[in-house]
């Protein structure tokens, strides 16, 4: 029972990063009452993340004072559904949020669409390739909205955050200088790219060389100073090399406090309640409509908050937690196939190439922007023929150099000592002159790679943890292989002296433990038969109308890309449906 | 430098907090630690101290490539994390039940960092005492000193109480930070490593130098606390 029960709203938002931003300024922007409810700390620009103190990697890169700290809450991961699964007991793999601004504090500003094909992903390979190229017990589904309807919420996005960017297809015209394989964009990107470092150039001259198609990544770090269309301001990104795992200290990478929150923290219909950690959302009797949710206020009392509409705004993996822990949507069950909530969990599979040079060519690698750099999309999606390769899927390669932080982003050759005076030396001949591309390439959905409750081990509440079962799958081997061989091409061609590169093989099993990605998507995917999917195209949950899901917890599978601008074009795209027709009349919109 | 570094080795097992001071004594200008007072260490014990000592300067020696692991006060540093978050495992997820499992899913073992590098040292210098006629870690010849790490590393070399292998990552992860990371944390001493591979440590703004491609950049290191290197 609640210590304490609160006067209703019309709308509580659970997780106050980037969708919980948006939407709290779509629900407020439509007259409602908007409670969010965050579990960790406030957090701003200035103290939290100022100058000097924000330059130091071993607080914030290797102690991650600004992620959610596990000693309370983590997730137990196994790999097949045969093993017991274990917790995950620090930050290794990918690395969760925590606080106002969430991960899209320490996010890169990767800021990327999806391809219009990654949308109907099943439909579209059953299109070109036949049925039978879907092997068994892969189970992609189409997220059942279209790359043209996302377009003006994609759009908006962008110009919330001030994107820098060179767009290569505008209105359905491949123009020069930007991606030629990217779905079609109404206008320009807000800003002009950033500037390139050196190796990226490098890269994107080879690539050129090879046929290939470069163009600078679409980064929510600003290049210019921007106002954006809340009034909110932006200033030049100044490649401090702090980006991914810090706070922007220049106000120039696109975060809820640089974007949204100058403007919402000022609504008089709008409360942020921070500390407060929900445990749960609330049904009627029926099971059919939320009434509110309970959380744990900063005082550790229970605090009963009812609400009209609930919004989980939390991280992915978090999102489905709340649904299984509050009896919203079937569970997915691997052995039938049947149930949704935990379907179709998904990740992203990385690759690379590490480059050294002679000492006539230094890369200051230090030298970094979260997301400025240059791309080839070549080899993602469905830019090149699939069928005499046997796999789905694909990914970018690219340069993309964020730092030269040296305990976690030193990078040697290969057989290198790991102490020693051999380390030593080789840190101090390769640091400067070393470079590293990447591939980032897609992960599809599996019948036996899911999300549910661990039956042993909880969080400091004494509630199950979340249990995921994953491991990777041959297409996902032959896809990156495929991919990271391209992009060796591309770094013999650039004649480093020497070269490394990173491929996971058949055999290898998903480790937990060094940083890859943290794009964990899908788990309450979103589509247009409630059988298959845990929220329809708008997001709002198939059992519940008054509960939406947003974010890539409801990616199917996962795309090539990182995922924050569709997350955010898809919670846009969510919240013009609660202000167009949900408020009008409550009630299912599919 | 073998001379010196026998004499560092004998310093640390009689008297490991007048280290710094021989140390600095015996090195370039370049560091001037004999004038900084010498660190106390507030959770490691003498003996455990000893074995630090030993142990940093053999995973980062000083060398001619550039100062080493002790000269850039990594002991203090690792002193400093066993009383911070780090050393308590503050942010890790420490509830049971523990059980092994497979090393992709990490660190599975109920000892904090502290305890772990407690009952590491205490069994590397058992295993010592047995296999060298009495002598702890720190009192072996160099290249027996290599060998035991080496073997912790692979794992050939464990013990009943504790994973040497686990003892072995922190104590190198730990090592390696140290030597790294900003001097606010107690190593790196002088930006020392910064100096020796180019990095310019919290200068956090190269708004002038992105289009200078294929040019060293020129600038000195600087620290969080505004020293400059």
């Amino acid at each position: 029972m609640a210590d304490i029960r609160k006067p209703p709203v019309d709308a509580v938002l659970v997780g106050f990063g980037w969708t919980g931003a948006i939407m709290g300024m779509e629900l407020t922007e439509a007259g409602l009452n908007v409670v969010a409810l965050e579990r960790g700390e406030n957090r701003d620009t200035y103290p939290d993340f100022a100058y000097p103190r924000i330059a130091d990697e071993l607080t914030y890169g290797i102690r991650n004072k600004l992620f959610q700290n596990l000693s309370r809450e983590t997730l137990t991961i196994r790999h097949t559904s045969k093993d017991r699964a274990l917790p995950y007991r620090q930050m290794g793999s990918f690395i969760l949020g925590d606080g106002v601004g969430g991960g899209g504090v320490h996010w890169n500003g990767q800021h990327w669409r999806v391809l219009p094909e990654e949308l109907r992903l099943r439909s579209h390979v059953i299109e070109r390739y036949g049925r039978n190229f879907i092997p068994e017990g892969m189970t992609i589904q189409d997220f059942g909205v279209s790359y043209q309807e996302l377009e003006p919420y994609f759009d908006k996005f962008e110009n919330v955050c001030g994107t820098s960017g060179k767009a290569g297809n505008l209105n359905g015209k491949v123009v020069e200088g930007g991606n030629p394989f990217e779905g079609a964009r109404s206008r320009e990107f807000p800003l002009p790219p950033l500037a390139d470092v050196y190796g990226a150039t490098l890269f994107a001259k080879a690539a050129t060389e090879l046929g290939y198609h470069p163009f600078s990544e679409p980064a929510s770090n600003a290049s210019r100073a921007y106002t954006n269309p809340y009034g909110a301001q932006l200033g030049p990104c100044n490649f401090c090399g702090f980006c991914e795992r810090f706070g922007c200290y220049v106000y120039a990478k696109a975060s809820p406090q640089t974007t949204i929150l100058p403007v919402l923290m000022k609504k008089k219909n709008f409360e942020l309640r921070t500390r407060s950690h929900v445990l749960r959302v609330n049904l009627d009797k029926r099971g059919r409509r939320a009434t509110g949710v309970s959380y744990i206020d900063a005082q550790g009392r229970e605090i009963e908050q009812p609400a009209e509409l609930v919004v989980l705004c939390a991280f992915p993996l978090h999102n489905v937690r709340l649904l299984l822990l509050s009896g919203i949507g079937k569970p997915y069950d691997p052995k039938t196939g049947h149930g949704v909530i935990g379907r179709n969990y998904s990740y992203q599979m990385m690759g690379g190439v590490s480059l050294f040079f002679d000492h006539d060519k230094p890369m200051n690698p230090f030298i970094g922007s979260g997301a400025g750099g240059q791309i080839i999309d070549d080899f993602n999606g469905d830019h090149f023929d699939h069928a005499p390769l046997g796999f789905i899927g694909g990914g970018y390669i690219g340069v993309i150099q964020t730092g030269g932080r040296p305990i976690q982003q030193m990078t040697l050759p290969k057989d290198t000592p790991q102490w020693g005076t051999k380390w030593k030396q080789a840190i101090k001949e390769n640091y400067l002159y070393s470079l590293n591309m990447m591939t980032h390439g897609t992960v599809m959905s599996y019948r036996d790679n899911y999300l549910d409750l661990d039956p042993t081990y909880r969080d400091g509440y004494g509630l199950p943890l979340l249990r995921m079962t994953f491991d990777w799958k041959p297409n996902e081997f032959r896809m990156t292989e495929f991919v990271t061989n391209k992009a060796a091409d591309i770094a013999r061609a650039m004649s480093p002296k020497s070269m490394v590169v990173k491929i996971k093989n058949p055999g290898d099993h998903y480790d937990t433990r060094a940083y890859q990605t943290t794009h964990n998507v899908g788990g309450a995917p979103m589509g247009t038969n409630p059988q298959t999917s845990a929220v329809n195209r708008y997001l709002q949950t198939w059992d519940a109308h008054n509960v939406f899901v947003m974010g890539a917890s409801a990616y199917p599978q996962n795309i090539g890309y990182n995922p924050m601008g569709l997350v955010g074009g898809l919670a846009l795209w969510s919240a013009n449906a609660i202000r167009r027709q949900y408020l009008k009349k409550p009630g299912p919109l599919m | 430098m073998p001379g010196r570094r026998d004499f560092l080795r004998k310093t640390a097992i009689l008297a490991p907090t007048a280290l710094i001071i021989a140390c600095g004594s015996s090195q370039s200008a370049a560091l001037p630690l004999a004038a900084a007072p010498a660190y106390a260490p507030k959770y490691f014990t003498q003996d455990e101290w000893s074995f630090l000592y030993a142990a940093c300067g053999r995973l980062i020696p000083d060398d001619e490539h550039g100062p080493g692991a002790v000269e850039l006060g990594v002991p203090e540093f690792i002193d400093r994390e066993m009383e911070g978050a780090f050393g308590h495992a503050a942010a890790w997820y420490m509830q049971g039940p523990f059980a092994a499992g497979a090393p992709e899913f990490g660190y599975q073992l109920p000892l904090k960092p502290r305890e772990v590098y407690r009952a590491g040292i205490a069994a590397l210098d058992n295993h010592c005492r047995r296999q060298f006629n009495n002598n702890t870690f720190s009192g072996l010849e160099t290249a027996a000193q290599d060998k035991l790490l080496t073997d912790l590393e692979s794992g050939a070399l464990d013990f009943e109480d504790v994973s040497g292998k686990a003892f072995f990552g922190f104590l190198l992860q730990n090592t390696k930070e140290g030597y790294l990371a900003d001097p606010i944390h107690g190593g790196n001493k002088n930006m020392g490593s910064w100096k020796m591979i180019g990095f310019p440590g919290a200068r956090a703004d190269y708004i002038d130098w992105i289009d200078r491609h294929g040019v060293r950049y020129p600038m000195p290191p600087v620290s969080v606390s505004g020293q400059r290197g």
